[in-house]
């Protein structure tokens, strides 16, 4: 499996931590309505790395992952991707930051008239004018990364769970992201089907993915993430790497969440 | 008791003005059809816009569409537009008045469907990098008309059946060709029997071509069945 040659990315053990900072965010609020959902969050993430974000629901961690690609306006601060303001309204920016960055969803998202193969060559016949032969060997290199190779001519709703998810994430690696968000995109599987795209992920992560994701799953946060961070009540409440977050909690309310979600 | 024996040796010499009749109701609905789903689309598309303006002109159009009579409607085209100087053929009234009437029911269809298309669905357009006219075609419009697809042929052939009544205006379809050989032969009963087959037939007719242009047009409706 080579997610280098699709996406541009470093291998891991290239990335030098500290040394490139490929998302900044940096005291960011948002509020919807009366309702403040992020409160002077600042956080800054390293080109190759593997961010999980926990906290309970309604801690904010969602939000801030769709501020991160300009899904959600902000309202004070700024978000800094990949040397590119966040602004929605910025079309250019916007843009660009779509170039960037992936996102993959809870819900998947695939589109249900399309096949899983026009799903992915989609962006890349419409958005980036390649042609439909080139589209198409390259919806089949990412399928084959996922291991749904033989699913190309499918709907999504002959896919499972496990399966839509692997192709959502397929499409967008498909674009060459340069870092891939993920908004809790295990939450609405089973155990079992889980595991298939926790793979996937955990593959992506070892060649060097930069990954930012909203996530429940603590084992794979403590096996695999680079640094974990902790939100409650819309801020940053705490963020280390996982030995430190999960053996040695500073603060009382991640006591409590540790203890209370494992 | 009454006693009546059906008669339809009229049928003989009249036959082709029936087929003539049916032949003019498959132009007539057909013309209007076409271009009622354009009308539809384009109102359902403002209508489910950003322009309040607009989507209430759309609005109000719709509502008074479907709370007046066919019939009244296509009496103001005909009748009531020579007032204005603009005096139409027969046909090209009815034309104008079914389109106007399906207009307004398609678009309510069709914008149903728009308004099924899941948020997600745009924000993964979006994050794709789709702009907003690739979005509104690829994963809007597309999808939303395949899904109500069924209920907007139906609407179709509804309209076809509807087109009887433009022989109010003595346009030149099945009915008015009934009611002239009616007048002639004198055998009501027998030839609104026909008219009714006819209709049954063409109804069949247009059911079928619609489902054929869905087959083709829509990929997924055929591959999923299979």
């Amino acid at each position: 499996m080579s997610v280098n040659e699709a996406t541009g990315t470093r291998p891991r053990n290239e990335a030098v931590p500290g040394a490139e900072p490929i998302i900044v965010v940096d005291n960011v609020s948002k509020s919807f309505g009366p309702l403040q959902v992020l409160h002077g969050v600042s956080l800054t993430i390293e080109r190759g790395t593997m961010v999980a974000i926990v906290g309970r629901s309604g801690s904010g961690k969602s939000t801030l992952l769709r501020c991160m690609n300009a899904l959600e306006e902000i309202n004070g601060g700024t978000i800094e991707v990949c040397g590119n303001k966040v602004s929605m309204g910025d079309r250019p920016s916007v843009k660009r930051l779509r170039t960037d960055v992936g996102m993959v969803f809870q819900s998947y998202n695939l589109f249900p008239h399309l096949t899983v193969l026009r799903n992915i060559t989609l962006a890349l016949t419409v958005v980036q004018k390649k042609s439909r032969a080139e589209a198409e060997a390259i919806a089949q290199k990412v399928l084959a990364m996922v291991g749904l190779a033989d699913k190309a001519e499918a709907y999504p709703e002959q896919l499972s769970g496990g399966q839509a998810q692997r192709v959502a994430i397929a499409r967008s690696l498909a674009l060459s992201p340069k870092v891939l968000l993920f908004d809790e995109v295990t939450s609405a599987l089973d155990p079992e089907l889980t595991g298939e795209v926790l793979k996937v992920m955990e593959d992506l992560a070892r060649e060097g993915m930069t990954m930012v994701l909203v996530t429940h799953e603590m084992a794979f946060a403590r096996r695999l993430a680079d640094v974990v961070v902790f939100m409650h009540q819309g801020k940053v409440w705490e963020a280390g790497p996982p030995a430190e977050i999960f053996a040695d909690p500073k603060t009382p309310e991640l006591r409590q969440f540790l203890s209370s979600g494992l | 008791m009454i006693s009546y024996s059906f008669d339809f040796s009229f049928l003989l010499t009249t036959w082709p003005a029936f087929m003539r009749g049916a032949w003019q109701t498959i132009l007539l609905a057909g013309t209007s059809i076409a271009l009622g789903f354009v009308v539809a689309l384009v109102c359902a598309i403002i209508r489910s816009g950003k322009s309040k303006l607009a989507s209430g002109l759309v609005g109000a159009y719709v509502e008074v569409i479907r709370n007046t009579p066919l019939l009244v409607q296509i009496f103001i085209v005909y009748f009531g537009l020579p007032s204005l100087g603009l005096r139409l053929s027969a046909e090209t009234a009815a034309v104008i008045a079914l389109v106007i009437n399906t207009g307004a029911y398609g678009s309510e269809i069709i914008r149903a469907g728009i308004e099924s298309i899941a948020k997600g669905q745009i924000e993964a357009a979006e994050c794709l990098g789709l702009n907003k006219l690739q979005i509104y075609w690829h994963i809007v419009l597309i999808p939303a008309v395949e899904r109500v697809y069924p209920a907007l042929s139906s609407q179709f052939v509804l309209l076809m059946l509807s087109s009887s009544i433009t022989s109010q205006i003595s346009a030149q379809e099945l009915t008015a060709e009934a009611n002239l050989i009616q007048s002639e032969t004198f055998r009501s009963f027998e030839v609104y029997l026909i008219v009714a087959a006819v209709y049954l037939a063409l109804s069949v007719l247009f059911r079928v071509v619609l489902w054929a242009i869905g087959e083709v047009a829509f990929v997924r409706r055929r591959k999923l069945r299979t």
